[in-house]
């Protein structure tokens, strides 16, 4: 059967489409200011790549901030429902699944089917989510992509006081200007997002194993704070900024057969 | 070709007409070293007497000194005149001539209670990287008090962030978030950050500048109130620190709180109730009470 998961990101709205648990295509669009138009893109990428139209999906659940602006959803779930969802099918162990998106952060405990057990989320403060990161690199003027590796590289902690994005954009032209190597401020902004996002994953508990999933999880430097910072081994699922799509998709599985 | 800096904010000094400081008894002086501005007052027997207001720079030692030399410039005085200097705000114990720190949370509570009198109750002091609601007595002693520093959402810095994003000069701001047709709907008032790339996308969507800078205002207006009624407001209430002269931002904390601040015009006549000064104003009144200490 034939079914559809899009996630409405801050950033990026993703679509992806499954043949009973398969991933057969996936798709994204920059979210803009129009979801309306980000879901069409989007869903027509995937689409395309599958070879399938629109109608022959069977049902097609949606996540994300974006919930109810497409007509041809069915239903919805909740980012950290689907999160459970395909945490645990991608990663059977998995327990803890901490989701870092461009606005949001969000941690979800789950058994092992894959049911929620608890979450928390912050969707409040851009400090403990990704734009902090697209902030830092750009007062940094280096290339998102180039501040993982850039900050692997780093020789020696250094630390950031402050904690709003705002501010820290000046304690790192600061520091700039005071010769620190870009590596090692690019180590301390992944520090201090991964401190704030494990403040609030403590709150959960950690059980593990520890999923990693979102956009910033491509970030091998926020990934490598997050395991010194939790002190145990963070997974990181292929293309884990479609976790959440996948989730969605997943649920729509079990409801089209409901 | 240099971007232009909308945040800039004008930096200034005065001196108060028809005081003698030959003739007083005590000159004291108040610096004031904030994250974002560096105020200096030099009171003769406890009135104002020379001020001056600039940026901070990345050395507080150094933007003390200039703040502090730029207040007695043409005022006939030099450092050693000032008999003693209290140092307060974000910088306060890197001040190289000051005889002593004193939190800001003090001296704004005690400069509020000079600039205003002492029916003041509530001082909401609204600086460049923090916020504090402060609650004083009839002595402007303080009682209690809440702030947010971790935070620039209810700060200087963010308003000097939208200006910036909107090409709009800082002084401009109050007057034009009141040019629009009614009041829109607030931006996010947790996030500059958030609130920053909703107003990006409202814009696109076709909002003016002016309706844009209404829903910032309100937003931080709105995060304000919700940091004054956790520490409870009693008249009457009062507003410091450089936001204090953004009408956009005043009116609509007056709004939301139902309770008009005390004169918050009167900075516009007279130099001398600069809201921006407060801090250092109260700085300058603990420094001629403690030099008057000393000497017995």
């Amino acid at each position: 059967m034939i079914t559809a998961g899009i996630d409405f990101g801050a950033k990026n709205v993703k679509v992806v489409i499954l043949d009973d648990e398969k991933i057969v295509a996936r798709g994204s669009a920059l979210t803009g200011f129009d979801l309306k138009i980000a879901v069409k893109d989007a869903s027509e990428m995937a689409l395309k790549a599958a070879g399938l139209k629109l109608d022959e999906i069977t049902h097609i659940t949606e996540t994300g901030i974006g919930q109810g602006s497409v007509a041809f959803a069915a239903d919805s779930v909740s980012e950290v429902g689907a999160n459970a969802k395909a945490g645990v099918k991608l990663l059977p162990s998995a327990r803890t699944i901490i989701d870092v998106g461009a606005e949001e952060a969000r941690a979800v405990k789950c058994d092992e089917s894959g049911s929620m057990e608890d979450f928390v989320v912050n969707e409040r403060c851009a400090a403990g989510a990704g734009a902090f990161v697209e902030a830092m690199a750009r007062a940094l003027e280096v290339e998102l992509g180039q501040m993982g590796p850039m900050s692997l590289k780093a020789t020696e902690a250094v630390p950031m006081n402050a904690q709003c994005t705002v501010f820290a954009e000046s304690e790192v032209v600061s520091l700039i200007h005071a010769q620190t190597p870009k590596a090692n401020i690019a180590r301390a902004i992944h520090d201090a997002i991964a401190e704030r996002v494990i403040s609030m994953v403590r709150r959960l508990g950690i059980t593990e194993d520890v999923l990693l999933v979102g956009g910033l999880a491509y970030d091998v430097g926020y990934v490598d704070s997050m395991k010194r910072g939790l002190g145990v081994e963070v997974h990181v699922p292929e293309l884990p900024e479609y976790v959440s799509a996948y989730g969605a998709a997943l649920v729509a599985q079990e409801r089209a057969k409901e | 070709m240099t971007k232009k800096e909308f945040w800039r904010w004008p930096e200034y000094r005065h001196t108060v007409e028809g005081i003698d400081p030959k003739n007083g008894k005590v000159i004291s002086g108040g610096v004031d070293i904030g994250s974002v501005s560096s105020k200096t007052v030099i009171m003769v027997d406890g009135e104002v007497f020379a001020q001056s207001v600039m940026r901070t720079g990345s050395s507080s030692p150094d933007s003390a000194e200039r703040t502090m030399n730029w207040a007695l410039e043409d005022t006939g005085l030099t450092l050693k005149d000032v008999q003693y200097v209290v140092g307060t705000g974000y910088g306060r114990v890197n001040i190289p001539f000051a005889q002593k720190a004193i939190t800001e949370i003090a001296c704004h509570g005690r400069g509020a209670n000079f600039m205003w009198g002492p029916t003041v109750r509530t001082v909401l002091d609204m600086g460049g990287q923090d916020c504090k609601a402060i609650r004083v007595d009839e002595k402007g002693k303080v009682q209690n008090f809440l702030m947010n520093d971790k935070c620039a959402a209810g700060t200087g810095r963010g308003m000097e962030v939208f200006a910036d994003l909107l090409s709009v000069p800082i002084q401009e701001v109050g007057d034009r978030s009141f040019a629009v047709k009614e009041e829109p709907q607030s931006v996010s008032s947790t996030c500059v950050v958030f609130a920053k790339s909703e107003a990006v996308g409202l814009l696109r969507s076709g909002w003016s500048k002016d309706e844009v800078l209404a829903a910032y205002c309100q937003a931080m207006a709105h995060r304000v109130v919700d940091l004054l009624n956790r520490v409870g407001v009693e008249k009457e209430f009062v507003i410091t620190g450089g936001i204090a002269k953004n009408i956009g931002i005043v009116k609509r904390v007056e709004k939301e709180l139902r309770i008009r601040a005390l004169k918050p015009d009167q900075w516009r006549d007279d130099p001398r109730f600069d809201p921006m000064l407060a801090g250092a104003a109260g700085a300058a009144l603990f420094a001629k009470v403690l030099y008057e200490r000393s000497k017995g």
